[in-house]
């Protein structure tokens, strides 16, 4: 890669050199200009440069595309995603069509009509009906792509379907916590930004029944392949943005206004694993809405699983209540019996914790959907 | 100086009538001056300040970016604080640096420097008026810039660092000082420079609006219009209806930030503590901040595109292909401008309907701006092509405006917005649409003008030369950065070793720095042309360019009044170029059809009849003593 740049820096000192030697030639026989005739110095000189620039950039952006496309990110993993992605090149096929030749003409152009002593340029104000073709010709495409994206972003922005499995993720300086329904209902429980402190990072409400199994991951989400995932997403402090690149994900967080995001992830983390042939390769979750100094490092991992491998690891998380028991005392005095059952038997003895919730995963995983 | 002296001397008696002239004190003619020629170069040379400014801090970032290992200890003198002892850059700086960066580029350099400029400069000369309608609302105007700059200019010498929550500021970032040092004194003078600068930019642009409906010389009916008036005046009229909303939405941040209102607060929790603010919404400034924000755009991009309209008919030898096509362009986008903000929003979580409505009214924009791209390209062709630098600009602005301008269409498509929103994508994109090409157009105008402003030459090789390393510098930063955008980068990010997604590419981003570098460097030839020119430039010619506008029918040196005597009629429109039949190549807009018959078209001859009445016609002249 170094030698493209010593290549580079080769072509502007040799450039810089042409220019700075052209020029004293110019310098030199500036002072004779002195009337009201055109100045045309360096005529040719720039005239032939636009030739140069021509036919350099198309071959140097033929080429760098070339060379860029092994670092673009690999086909999406998710169905939406190789949908966008068609549109996209889709699209970019059709705009390098008026790329080419606007810029084509408009360097060719420069270049054959530069000034010629004694020529005079055709007076040619106006032609309605050249005007209208190339009204109506963008017209056209534009209404072509419109509705091709319109297409894609209704279907896209749809209600997710009923059977998403549903994971609320919330932003804060300086990560990512997602939350899931439970071991046993599936169903998140309500929060309460008021609520949160150092233990409680997202307001789980506690006096919501549905909350009592919620489990919470600040370090790694897991997905299951094949069916829709909703992620609710909030944010805690200031504005976040959940950007999951493979899966083409995009979805702003916001303070005090829950948005949300589905897809279908199709391809676990094993199947990229073989297909990038990198033993190593993670999914993740980035922050594409400047939040602060963390902004750049606001990763969390995510797991895309085979259905049972999903489940397993869901059966297995220790619940929020099983984690910090003295939390029991936030539940009203009528759901305190429910609750007791993601409580681990001694909550005073920290070593029960692990049995407890194993136990009660156990149970969960059979009545998990 | 000399003609400057000598038509003061000849308005003397004139004048007496209407005000006693007395000899203008230093103050008076070059700091607290109320004529629009001073005003635009106090412009002109503050938005240069700016420029240097607002571009070494692009460099600063980018060779964080592009050159992660290298060691910054050499910034420390300047840096101080913000250069770590290991030679880092402080990553809340690196913040700091791409907000003020964005800042200053949009607002101070683009917006002020160039509208602020060449509407000052060419509004009265171009349609043959004394000066602006107010000079003195025009010169506060100027003042309230310059003390925007000066709030704004201090800021970055705060300890905790200038405003950092990214140009848009969007809060609740910006609205919490807790959230991040740049949210603190550095918001709030950010905020203070804005309300200042909207200020300035309303005063100034009441001013055109008023001075080219009213002030037009006899004959300048609006269809004899240079296109860079038509485009000053659109740009005028669209600043004054979205600046106001942007001065509301900073306003309601300063409540937000200062007085405990909840306008764009609700729900938060930060560092262990729940704030009290609910039922605002984030949404709410981001909406408000794009009514501005996307007529922004073109508030710097339509003056580019009118100069360039300009200094192409003028230096193709052609008439400007499609003159009235080309104004109703400009009148679509501006209407258009205001209709499509949420294109900004289209993942904020805004209801997913708007984001189809938006998505059909910003592809619509591409068909007036695909319109003047042709008729620009037309205008090429079977001309006569002289390469001054101006020239060079604007051919390259077309070029800029179009390759930057389709990866718009991209990006107005909201379901391929989802994945490129807030990447390099969208970097490379605006930069070479909206930045790269506006300041094309700004330098093909200052090339372009110079012998008007400042009655000399500026050297064509070294502008040439500049216009070379600029154009090819620009396309090396920015179709790279396409690339990098489309491996899904995002922006603003301090390094890219957090993720494994980004860790890669690096060749390619020392390679956009290294370009970066090398287009910052090549902008010195401009500096120092410019500011030799002024002091040792070959002195201008009457019309250096062969141009038909009425500013070149001014002295050489234009004086307080712009012209000696009666201010000239205009009897034709301004791009009567290599008319058929006529002497020269050139026929100005003050000479009459009835003094060029050889080259009069039938319709043309018919209008000799009327030149009688435009030149009895007696309006707008203040200098005018018998009214």
């Amino acid at each position: 890669m170094y030698i493209i740049i010593a290549l580079v820096a080769l072509v502007f000192i040799v450039l810089t050199g042409v220019v700075i030697s052209r020029l004293q030639g110019v310098l030199k026989s500036i002072n004779k200009t002195d009337s009201e005739e055109v100045e045309t110095s360096g005529n040719k000189f720039n005239g032939a440069m636009f030739i140069v620039i021509l036919i350099g950039g198309a071959v140097s952006i033929t080429w760098s595309y070339l060379h860029a496309r092994e670092f673009f990110l690999p086909e999406a993993s998710s169905i939406h995603g190789r949908r966008t992605d068609d549109l996209f090149w889709f699209s970019m096929g059709i705009l390098t069509i008026p790329f080419i030749i606007v810029n084509f003409l408009v360097f060719f152009f420069a270049w054959k009509y530069q000034h010629k002593k004694g020529h005079r340029a055709t007076f040619y104000p106006e032609n309605h009906k050249l005007e209208l073709i190339w009204t109506i010709i963008p017209a056209i495409v534009m209404a072509l792509l419109v509705f091709t994206g319109w297409k894609a972003w209704s279907d896209i922005t749809a209600e997710a379907p009923r059977d998403a499995e549903v994971i609320e993720i919330t932003g804060k300086q300086f990560n990512w916590i997602a939350r899931y329904g439970g071991v046993d209902n599936n169903k998140l429980g309500d929060y309460n930004y008021k609520l949160i402190d150092a233990q409680n990072e997202v307001g789980i409400d506690l006096s919501d029944e549905n909350s009592f199994d919620d489990f919470t991951n600040p370090s790694e989400m897991h997905i299951p392949v094949g069916r829709p995932v909703l992620l609710k997403i909030r944010a805690r402090d200031v504005l976040h943005s959940v950007f999951i690149p493979h899966m083409r994900v995009k979805m702003d967080a916001v303070p005090g206004m829950p948005t949300k995001f589905w897809f279908v992830p199709d391809k676990t983390t094993a199947d990229m694993r073989a297909e990038t042939g990198n033993p190593k390769f993670d999914y993740e979750i980035a922050c594409t809405e400047v939040c602060g100094q963390g902004h750049f490092s606001m990763k969390m991992r995510l797991i895309v699983d085979d259905e049972a491998t999903y489940k397993k690891w869901v059966s297995e998380q220790a619940t929020f209540l099983s984690t910090y028991p003295e939390y029991l005392a936030k539940v009203p005095e009528n759901l305190k019996a429910k609750a007791m059952k993601y409580v681990p038997a001694e909550a005073a003895t920290p070593a029960a914790d692990t049995s407890a919730t194993s136990a009660g995963g156990a149970g969960a995983s059979s009545s998990l959907r | 100086m000399s003609a400057i002296e000598g038509l003061e001397t000849a308005h003397h008696h004139a004048d007496e009538h209407d005000h006693h002239h007395e000899a203008q004190s230093f103050w008076q003619k070059y700091i607290f001056c109320e004529d629009h020629k001073v005003i635009a170069k106090q412009y002109l040379i503050t938005g240069i300040l700016w420029a240097v400014i607002g571009i070494t801090m692009s460099v600063i970032f980018r060779i964080q970016l592009g050159l992660p290992d290298s060691n910054l200890s050499w910034l420390k003198p300047v840096l101080g604080g913000w250069i770590s002892d290991a030679g880092k850059l402080d990553p809340n700086f690196y913040l700091a640096l791409v907000t003020m960066h964005g800042t200053i580029m949009v607002f101070f350099v683009l917006t002020a420097g160039l509208s602020g400029t060449f509407s000052n400069f060419l509004i009265p000369l171009q349609i043959g008026a004394r000066d602006m309608a107010s000079g003195f609302m025009n010169m506060l105007s100027y003042w309230f810039f310059f003390l925007a700059s000066v709030i704004m200019f201090a800021s970055l010498f705060l300890q905790q660092g200038p405003a950092a929550g990214g140009w848009v500021i969007y809060p609740p970032l910006s609205a919490l000082p807790q959230a991040h040092p740049g949210s603190g004194m550095g918001m709030t003078l950010w905020l203070a420079s804005m309300a200042f600068f909207i200020v300035s930019q309303l005063l100034g642009g009441i001013n055109y609006i008023t001075t080219v409906i009213n002030l037009r010389t006899r004959g300048m009916s609006f269809d004899r219009l240079p296109l860079t008036i038509w485009s000053f005046l659109i740009t005028a009229v669209l600043g004054l209806i979205s600046f106001p909303v942007l001065l509301s939405s900073v306003l309601l941040l300063i409540f937000d930030r200062h007085f405990g209102t909840s306008f764009y607060l609700s729900d938060i929790y930060i560092n262990g503590e729940a704030l009290p603010n609910v039922g605002g919404s984030p949404i709410l400034f981001q909406h408000l901040f794009w009514f501005l924000g996307h007529p922004e755009v073109y508030i710097v991009l339509l003056p580019a595109l009118g100069i360039t309209s300009e200094v192409i008919a003028t230096n193709s030898r052609k008439p400007i292909f499609g003159y009235r096509a080309m104004i109703a362009s400009m009148l679509g986008i501006a209407f258009l401008a205001f209709i499509v903000w949420a294109h900004h929003m289209f993942v904020t979580g805004m209801n997913p309907f708007l984001g189809s409505v938006f998505m059909f009214l910003t592809l619509i924009i591409a068909v007036p701006s695909a319109v003047k791209g042709f008729n620009y390209i037309t205008t090429l062709w079977k001309g006569n092509i002289v390469f001054t630098p101006g020239m060079l600009f604007s051919i390259g602005l077309v070029s800029l405006f179009v390759s930057g301008g389709l990866t718009g269409i991209i990006l107005g498509n909201s379901a391929l917005d989802i994945q490129l929103h807030d990447t390099y994508f969208v970097v490379a994109h605006f930069h070479l649409v909206m930045g790269a090409a506006s300041a094309f157009g700004l330098f093909a105008g200052v090339y372009h003008w110079f012998p008007k402003m400042f009655g000399r030459m500026m050297n064509t090789s070294l502008g040439q030369a500049h216009f070379w390393l600029t154009f090819i510098g620009i396309y090396l930063v920015f179709i790279p950065m396409h690339y990098v955008g489309i491996a899904g980068f995002p922006r603003r990010y301090y390094q890219f070793t957090s993720y494994d997604f980004t860790h890669k590419f690096m060749d390619m981003n020392m390679f956009i720095s290294i370009a970066a570098i090398f287009t910052f460097l090549a902008q010195f030839i401009f500096l120092w042309n410019f500011f030799y020119s002024i002091f040792k430039g070959r002195k201008a010619p009457q019309n250096p360019w062969r141009s038909n506008t009425l500013e070149w029918t001014a002295p050489i040196i234009p004086g307080h009044g712009n012209w000696e005597g009666e201010i000239p009629a205009v009897y034709r429109w301004s791009y009567d170029y290599s008319k058929p039949g006529a002497k020269e190549d050139f026929i100005p807009q003050n000479i009459p059809y009835s003094q060029t018959p050889e080259s009069n078209f039938p319709h043309e001859n018919e209008l000799i009849a009327t030149e009688k009445v435009i030149e009895s016609q007696n309006f707008n002249d203040q200098f005018k003593t018998h009214h």
